[in-house]
């Protein structure tokens, strides 16, 4: 099989944070009901990951579970273990109406890390950033600049966020200036 | 003389000086200085020109609300003209230069409108220049924008060097105006643990209390600013941020701050301005008051100052602006000007006290420093061009006669403070008038109001009206709380500070000083400084019959200036409210607009410039494709390469070899653009039959159809090939543009009309590299690649037929093949994932060598499917297209009941026979169809122009058939065929086609099925 890529192959930048291509990322989208005993057993048992709740991801390494809206989540999964994650959650999912399909290669996914983190989220993303009001494990689907983007805290208050593969170099371009040198707000 | 005093100025550092240059001379001034007030200190009055007359002006004021002291600031590419320099902080190096005048601002030839001036009323632009009409756009026009103007823009050849970036905050509190009111209101607000932001539009806290004197809790101002600044330091619930202007406030408290990070920096790295935007559930507004000009004649007269900015350049920058002062007032307040002055040495020559009365104990205090008090007297008239020389005095119940004269240099005025209602108004506060103080003030009862119908913004302080420091305080503390109970927060039962002032006596009105000016002195009281616009004019427009203040301002241009009338607007409709004979309130205010003072572009940009501008969606083989010659074609926010242009190639030349190769040998399209909508459920072909005209339900899993979509009313919106996956699945090709618009049209009817049905959509666009392997040779390189690297997929015509598809290996890549063909010519589209479209497009590349392959780009994509006849979204359709003018009946279903854009499909004017219907064209000679063009028939319309009868779609050379080809909408156009339509061109020539069946090569469709 010939080697797939990610969109920018690992490009990382230093400015006020530190801003990282994460190279490729399993991701099925599953829509469902949620409260569904199928949907909730395909998603925990694909990612060993409990449901997430409203604006919540549940994430630990490659594998987690992201609430998108009242009937999406966003299920990640190690990149070369897609196609059997995929084939396993449409067995658990059986006859309940639902769709799981892969979007891994549909997708960038970017680290923004450092103490500055939420200052340059909040430069980029109309949300609460605040201490307190975001904090890990919160995850929104937003935008970024003029493109669409989702993210969610880590443990360690930095950031992952996705996008569309097509903007992945636009959305690095966007973090290298929110993250330039000087332009701390000192606000967070 | 202007110049700095030896002690005083609590804002510069004596230390530190300052180098700085001013129209090319080099001047000094201390570290903390405005450019104002270093100009002053260095005996610059006059700071730059007027609008209209090209008068002599200085500076007025010192802070946000100056008309006058605008300048060009820095140079190349941080030039930036109409700066204030009243808000201009200094810093080593800053460069200033003086507009609106020429050939210098000593001498300036466009004074000589200042001797026209009565011939240049208000509203001359509209009498003068409304005849002979077209005079005004050879004549007139550039005439007038030669003469008129402010500052220079800057050089269209430069970019701008700064960057600028936005930030999203939000806020429980968000407190505007960083004086004495703010920091109490914020103190209070943060003490009952709601989150607060503070923003100050100076680089300086507490406002102008620590000028005005006082107490506040038995401290000084200053001592008390200090302590309380310190503690909202200490709370971690507060935000402190000065430099940061309230720009505007909207629906939903969302507010705008504008900070000036490094105008005073400029070079250091970082962001130019920050642009706040804040969402904030309560927002106090604290903006203070902004003392009004007396009208008096030659009020404009460089030396003439606000008395409150007279005393602000000697208490906080040490800058005296005159030796011998004149202090004209209808007020206590300005009282404090003189006593301050005398303190400081100045001579203080007279205080005219328009007031019979004259004022309080703060006259007495004056009295008693030896100045010379006179009630009941007026200014008749300021003499002196450059500079104050002369001052007429009179009584103020006059006419303007009986004068005595004395020789002074500078004035100070004092009509009275009016509120900053700025922030209150933007988003709907209303006002009421304030008979005792003279000024419109926030109406507490009719606040903006919020999602909930409730308040969301409360005055504070001076910005509510009290211009005491008692009271000041007392209704800052009451804001505070009251803002934060208001956000769902309880406030702490504290006591509000005491404030103490000395007392003062009522103000009084003065409109017009003397009260009864004649009219020569009335044609030189100037109400709006920045726009020259006078007492008089605003007179001239209410006899003329303007009776709305909004008219009158358009009319007289009264505000319009770049500082939006922040000192002439209230002055003005009180003037046209006694020339109407009727009260101020009636005349009502003209309408509070954001921003409070200009912000700039780059702020309102944010990061996007540059790289960044837009977004740019880039397919995995963009890069390839950038190394071999892409000509890039802009398709929504894709770039897709028009032409792979090859060395020495002209673009149009690359067209034609890929269009005949594609043809002849092979051909490879990325056409990982087109959408993909994956669509699922049981449910699922009932809704595609919903939105596609033909039957989709019927489809075999493992077959494609190609369908169209219209919306429901009629116009058709998109097409593409549906595959079906499953029983449950289809997979949905749209155009390039349609991906995200079909998918959300889709939503739209599951969300809003068909929620009970059982579908799922996601858009999967970006997840497939979807290459296009077309021509003669398509399947050989294919299968090459299938040799060579054990790939299984068996793309034989019986395995894989015409219009179906498989999964299976490709070489070494898992893929899905679909056998559809928008170019005639035997095509395979190939999906891969794009982690793997790359290398799979250079497989194909290099496999592909031997049998000529070359990738080609959309522009051959057109010709090729021009070529059979194949519509094109976006451009045989304009959404006014229905799929029956195209000739697609066979794509509509009949054994449907119903289907989005049916029953549209069936009015009367839908299918009248009249409609223009798609033909192919062909040129007499040939030549190529100028594209859009017009076919036109017998007889004229009743404009007088020619009837119009079609117009062509699409039109292009195609290098297969070496001619011009074309298609078109055409009256009648099918049953026309062999006729000759005439299509004149833009260029005066006029074109000949002969209207032909719209496929030109293979009408059999022979090669797309072997």
């Amino acid at each position: 099989m010939s080697k797939p890529v990610s969109a920018l192959m690992g490009a990382a930048y230093d400015g006020i944070v530190r801003v990282e291509e994460c190279g490729l990322q399993g991701m099925i989208t599953l829509r469902g009901d949620l409260a569904s005993k199928p949907v909730a057993a395909a998603a925990t048992g694909a990612t060993g990951q409990d449901m997430p709740g409203q604006r919540r991801a549940n994430v630990a390494g490659q594998s987690g579970l992201c609430w998108m809206s009242p009937d999406e989540l966003l299920v990640l999964v190690p990149h070369a273990e897609v196609g059997d994650k995929l084939a396993a959650m449409t067995k658990a999912l059986g006859n309940a109406h639902s769709l799981a399909v892969d979007v891994s290669d549909a997708r960038a996914m970017f680290r923004v890390s450092g103490a500055n983190a939420r200052e340059v989220m909040a430069k980029l993303a109309p949300v609460d950033f605040a201490p307190g009001a975001f904090g890990p494990g919160d995850f929104r689907r937003s935008r970024l600049a003029q493109v669409a983007g989702a993210f969610w805290m880590e443990e360690d208050g930095s950031f992952r966020i996705i996008c569309f593969r097509s903007v992945a170099d636009y959305v690095f371009k966007l973090l290298k200036v929110a993250a330039q040198p000087g332009s701390a707000v000192g606000v967070f | 003389m202007s110049t700095r005093l030896a002690k005083q100025g609590r804002l510069i550092d004596r230390s530190k000086q300052v180098t700085f240059t001013f129209n090319g001379t080099t001047m000094r001034g201390f570290e903390g200085d405005t450019l104002a007030s270093a100009l002053l200190a260095n005996d610059q009055m006059m700071m730059g020109r007027s609008f209209k007359y090209h008068r002599p002006r200085g500076v007025v004021a010192s802070g946000a609300e100056e008309p006058n002291a605008l300048v060009g600031l820095g140079e190349g590419a941080r030039f930036e003209p109409n700066q204030r320099a009243t808000t201009t902080e200094l810093f080593d190096g800053l460069k200033a230069a003086s507009q609106n005048h020429w050939p210098n601002l000593d001498f300036d030839i466009g004074a000589v409108n200042t001797y026209l001036s009565r011939f240049l009323p208000a509203g001359f632009y509209y009498k003068m220049f409304i005849h002979p009409a077209p005079f005004w756009k050879h004549v007139y026009e550039p005439i007038i924008r030669r003469s008129a103007g402010l500052g220079k823009a800057p050089d269209r050849e430069l970019v701008d060097a700064d960057t600028y970036e936005h930030f999203h905050v939000h806020t429980d509190v968000l407190v505007i105006g960083g004086g004495v009111a703010g920091l109490q209101a914020a103190k209070v607000a943060a003490s009952s643990g709601a989150r607060v932001l503070l923003i100050e539009q100076t680089a300086h806290w507490g406002g102008r209390a620590p000028v005005d004197g006082g107490t506040i809790d038995g401290l000084s101002p200053d001592e008390w600013v200090s302590r309380t600044l310190a503690e909202l330091e200490a709370m971690d619930n507060v935000t402190l941020r000065a430099r940061t202007m309230g720009a505007g406030v909207y629906d939903h408290g969302y507010a705008l701050g504008y900070e000036r990070v490094a105008d005073h920096t400029p070079g250091v790295p970082g962001p130019r301005h920050r642009l706040w935007r804040i969402r904030a559930k309560q927002i106090v507004s604290a903006t203070g008051a902004i003392e009004r000009p007396l009208s008096f004649a030659g009020n404009d007269v460089p030396g003439v100052m606000l008395a409150g900015a007279m005393r602000d350049y000697v208490v906080n920058w040490g800058v005296t602006p005159g030796q011998r002062v004149v202090v004209a007032t209808n007020n206590d307040d300005a009282y404090r000007t003189a006593i301050i002055l005398k303190q400081a040495g100045v001579d203080v020559l007279r205080i005219l006290d328009a007031r019979k009365e004259g004022g309080g104990a703060l006259a007495d205090e004056a009295r008693g420093l030896g100045i010379r008090v006179d009630p009941g007297k007026a200014i008749a008239k300021v003499k002196g061009g450059k500079r104050v020389k002369k001052i007429s005095i009179c009584n103020q119940d006059g006419v303007g006669g009986a004068r005595e004269e004395v020789e002074a240099d500078a004035v100070a005025m004092s009509g009275g403070w009016s509120p900053v209602v700025h922030m209150w108004s933007h988003c709907g506060g209303k006002l009421i008038w304030d008979r005792a103080n003279a000024h419109f003030r926030p109406d507490p009862d009719r606040p903006p109001l919020g999602a909930d119908g409730k308040g969301f913004v409360v005055a504070a302080g001076s910005a509510n009206g009290p211009l005491a420091l008692d009271q000041v305080m007392a209704d800052a503390d009451a804001a505070g709380k009251a803002a934060a109970k208001a956000a769902g927060f309880a406030a702490k039962r504290t006591k509000a500070p005491e404030g103490a002032a000395m007392a003062e006596n009522a103000m009084e009105a003065v409109w017009l000083m003397p009260a009864n000016a004649e009219v020569q002195l009335r044609m030189k009281s100037w109400l709006d400084f920045q726009n020259d616009v006078k007492v008089s004019d605003v007179q001239l427009a209410a006899r003329e019959g303007y009776e709305s203040v909004e008219h009158t301002k358009r009319y007289t241009t009264l505000g319009m200036a770049t500082d939006q009338g922040k000192l002439s607007n209230i002055n003005g409709l009180a003037i046209l409210a006694d020339a109407l004979n009727a009260d101020i309130p009636q005349v009502g205010t003209t309408t509070f607009r954001p921003p409070y003072t200009p912000i700039s572009m780059g702020a309102i940009g944010g990061e996007a410039r540059g790289e960044v501008f837009q977004p740019v969606r880039k397919t995995p083989i963009y890069d390839w494709s950038n190394a071999n010659g892409a000509d890039w074609e802009p398709v929504g926010q894709w770039r897709r390469p028009f032409a792979y242009v090859r060395p020495g190639e002209s673009v149009h030349d690359a067209v034609n070899r890929e269009v005949k190769n594609t043809r002849e040998n092979l051909g490879l399209l990325d056409a990982s653009t087109l959408g993909k909508l994956i669509v699922k459920g049981p449910d699922a072909g009932k809704f595609l039959d919903m939105l596609y005209t033909n039957m989709m339900s019927t489809l075999k899993p493992g077959k494609c159809r190609y369908g169209l979509m219209c919306s429901e009313n009629g116009f058709l919106i998109d097409d593409g090939v549906v595959a079906r996956i499953d029983e449950d699945t289809f997979l949905c090709h749209t155009t390039t543009g349609g991906a995200e618009r079909i998918h959300g049209h889709m939503e739209e009817w599951l969300q809003t009309e068909w929620w009970d049905w059982k579908v799922y959509v996601a858009n999967v666009t970006e997840q497939y590299a979807q290459i296009a392997v077309v021509g003669p040779k398509a399947r050989k390189v294919l299968e090459k690649l299938n040799a060579k690297a054990g790939g299984g997929m068996d793309l034989s015509a019986e395995a894989l037929p015409f219009m179906e598809w498989r999964d299976g290996r490709i070489g070494e890549f898992d893929a899905r093949a679909y056998r559809i063909s928008f170019s005639g010519e035997l095509s395979y589209e190939i999906a891969v994932p794009a982690s793997q479209g790359l290398a799979f497009w250079e497989a194909l590349v290099d496999a592909g060598k031997e049998f000529g392959v070359m990738p080609y780009g959309t522009e051959t994509l057109h010709i090729l499917r021009a070529e059979k006849g194949f519509i094109m979204i976006g451009d045989e359709t304009d959404g006014t297209v229905i799929p029956q003018d195209l000739g697609l009946g066979w794509a509509i279903s009949k054994k449907k009941d119903d289907y989005l854009g049916k029953r549209a499909q069936e009015r009367s004017h839908m299918a009248d026979r009249d409609r223009w219907k798609l033909v192919g064209l062909e040129t007499v000679d040939g030549s190529v169809l100028p594209d859009g063009a017009y076919a036109v028939g017998e007889g004229v319309n009743a404009n007088g122009q020619r009837n119009m009868i079609g117009r062509v779609t699409s039109t292009y050379y195609s290098a297969n058939l070496g001619r011009g080809i074309a298609m078109g909408l055409i009256q009648h156009g099918p049953d026309r065929m062999g006729e000759i339509v005439e299509f004149p061109g833009t260029d005066g020539k006029t074109y000949k086609a002969k209207i032909v069946d719209p496929v030109f090569y293979d009408k059999e469709g022979a090669k797309q099925n072997v």
